[in-house]
């Protein structure tokens, strides 16, 4: 096809029409999934007055033209923080289905604006969210029914493709483990000099090395992650402590994200205030942090666990594709 | 000096790695859920032509490379330097052997190239895709053999050697594929 035939194609969908007609049944089917066990399908508001703080999420800003003049406002980055203040106003179990934007590169396997499925679960920790992240799996048909979806823990992840103890590994041992594996940076600092903190060296390590490995299983749960690495997820004390956090990978593609949901608003203030700190140090856009989940925070959270699901990439899987834009009707491209 | 951000990576975009040159080859974007991302990018060196990985955090800044192509004229060698001109200035510049490399048998005078710049220098030189060239020496063929099979070596005005039919005589201008150095046709003398 040359260059202007591809040109005027731009209006055509980015997905073939069988693969919309099975994101259709995917998402009647999970509609359904939830019906059933008396989770509630809510619908919170995708413009909000707060942001997301997290230091490597960036949110698209807009303003609103009122009376009082103009105001701030942020696309939501996922459904999180609308849900817990329902969850803290008692609205047990609940479920939605949304778009959420993140002002990132698009890629192969990043579209700016991507649907999330998003729910929490009052009473259930996060491995027993693990079980039913695996049951719904089950019923889209996308894994045998009689069979287990194998679940690993951070450290034995490490361990077992790296040969490195994430937890006990000093700055030092993650860059020889960078080297040996004969990653390249950006910065070749080998001491405290390097500009990689210790867990972005294991970010690289777990997307140059491991994930690459993950490829062959259907579908793997890795759980408790370094508790430097546990945004809302509570941390566990021990030796060492870890973050009750979970992640879903389907053929070393990162579907889903779970916590064992922080539940303290002040550990949850200060989580907030160093993220503010940080995007402050490295000049990053400034966020209105949520005041109101803060507030709902403090009335009282249910002890829950939540999880936040990709269903594009579930789709792209499902349907055989290996590039987002193939499950997503107008790729960002052509939207 | 200027910068690109990682965000603006893409194939065909020219930057400084250890004080080299590089083109940005392939740009892939990874992300752990939670967490630094990072640009895992392909990258040629335009000097030595050797391919690496290099491992950017997103967000982080490198400096550009003053890389620009252009097309010029070959003039002539004196033997240590090819001579290229810009036909628009006139302004004239030589290229060591290195830049020049492969393509000095294909240099033909007046010949249009495409010269690599880096800040002002030739990095390398490229000739068309096809040249037109004269035989300056073959064996003489069998007259009246047009079948073209088995064919002969045949020495051009440039001292390269290809491989022509049998029917091709001293003197005839052909037409040269320079990407696999094999024979495409005979030129029509208007």
């Amino acid at each position: 096809m040359s260059e202007d035939e591809q040109q005027s194609a731009m209006w055509r969908p980015s997905a073939d029409l069988a693969v919309l007609r099975l994101r259709a049944e995917l998402l009647a089917k999970i509609r359904h999934f939830f019906q059933d066990r008396q989770v509630l399908e809510v619908d919170t508001p995708a413009l909000s007055h707060a942001g997301n703080p997290d230091i490597y999420i960036e949110s698209f800003c807009t303003q609103y033209e009122g009376p009082e003049g103009l105001q701030q406002l942020y696309l939501q980055t996922s459904p999180e923080f609308a849900m817990k203040r329902l969850l803290a106003s008692g609205s047990g179990s609940i479920y939605q289905i949304c778009k959420a934007f993140r002002n990132e590169e698009s890629s192969r396997l990043h579209n700016p604006e991507f649907t999330m499925i998003e729910w929490y679960r009052p009473e259930f920790d996060h491995h027993q969210l693990m079980l039913e992240v695996e049951d719904l799996i089950k019923y889209l048909g996308l894994f045998a029914a009689d069979q287990t979806i194998q679940t690993i823990s951070y450290q034995d992840l490490f361990q077992r493709f790296a040969s490195l103890d994430p937890h006990s590994a000093t700055l030092a041992e993650c860059q020889a483990c960078v080297i040996e594996h004969d990653i390249h940076l950006s910065d070749t600092g080998t001491d405290e000099t390097s500009t990689y903190n210790k867990d972005m060296l294991l970010a690289v390590i777990l997307t140059h090395v491991i994930e690459p490995e993950l490829k062959q299983f259907p579908f793997v749960f890795v759980y408790d992650y370094p508790a430097s690495q546990a945004s809302l997820a509570k941390i566990r004390q021990g030796q060492p402590p870890v973050a009750e956090r979970f992640e879903l990978y389907g053929k070393g593609i990162e579907l889903a994200n779970g916590f064992n949901e922080l539940t303290d608003n002040i550990e949850q203030h200060r989580r907030f205030t160093q993220d503010l700190k940080t995007r402050k140090n490295r000049l990053q856009k400034k966020i209105d942090i949520d005041h109101n989940l803060i507030d709902a925070l403090s009335e009282g959270l249910p002890a829950c666990a939540g999880v936040a699901l990709g269903f594009d990439r579930l789709l792209m899987l499902a349907s055989g594709k290996t590039i987002l834009k193939e499950a997503v009707t107008f790729s960002f491209d052509r939207a | 000096m200027a910068s690109y951000s990682t965000s603006e990576f893409k194939g065909g975009l020219k930057i400084m790695l250890d004080n080299d040159p590089y083109v940005i080859v392939e740009n892939d974007i990874v992300k752990p859920g939670k967490g630094q991302a990072f640009n895992r990018v392909k990258v040629r060196n335009l000097k030595t032509g050797r391919t690496i990985d290099r491992t950017f955090k997103s967000g982080e800044s490198v400096e550009a490379a003053d890389v620009m192509e252009t097309s010029m004229q070959y003039l002539y060698t004196d033997g240590d330097f090819w001579y290229f001109m810009d036909p628009d200035t006139f302004e004239q510049i030589g290229a060591g052997e290195a830049a020049v490399a492969d393509s000095i048998k294909w240099l033909k005078e007046q010949d249009m190239c495409e010269v690599t710049l880096w800040d002002g220098v030739p990095l390398t030189i490229s000739v068309p895709n096809f040249v037109e060239l004269t035989v300056t020496e073959t064996d003489p063929g069998l007259k009246g053999d047009t079948s073209g099979g088995g064919g002969k070596p045949a020495t051009f005005e440039t001292g390269v050697v290809v491989r022509v039919p049998l029917f091709i005589q001293i003197g005839e201008r052909l037409k040269i594929d320079t990407r696999t150095g094999e024979y495409v046709s005979r030129v029509k003398e208007t």
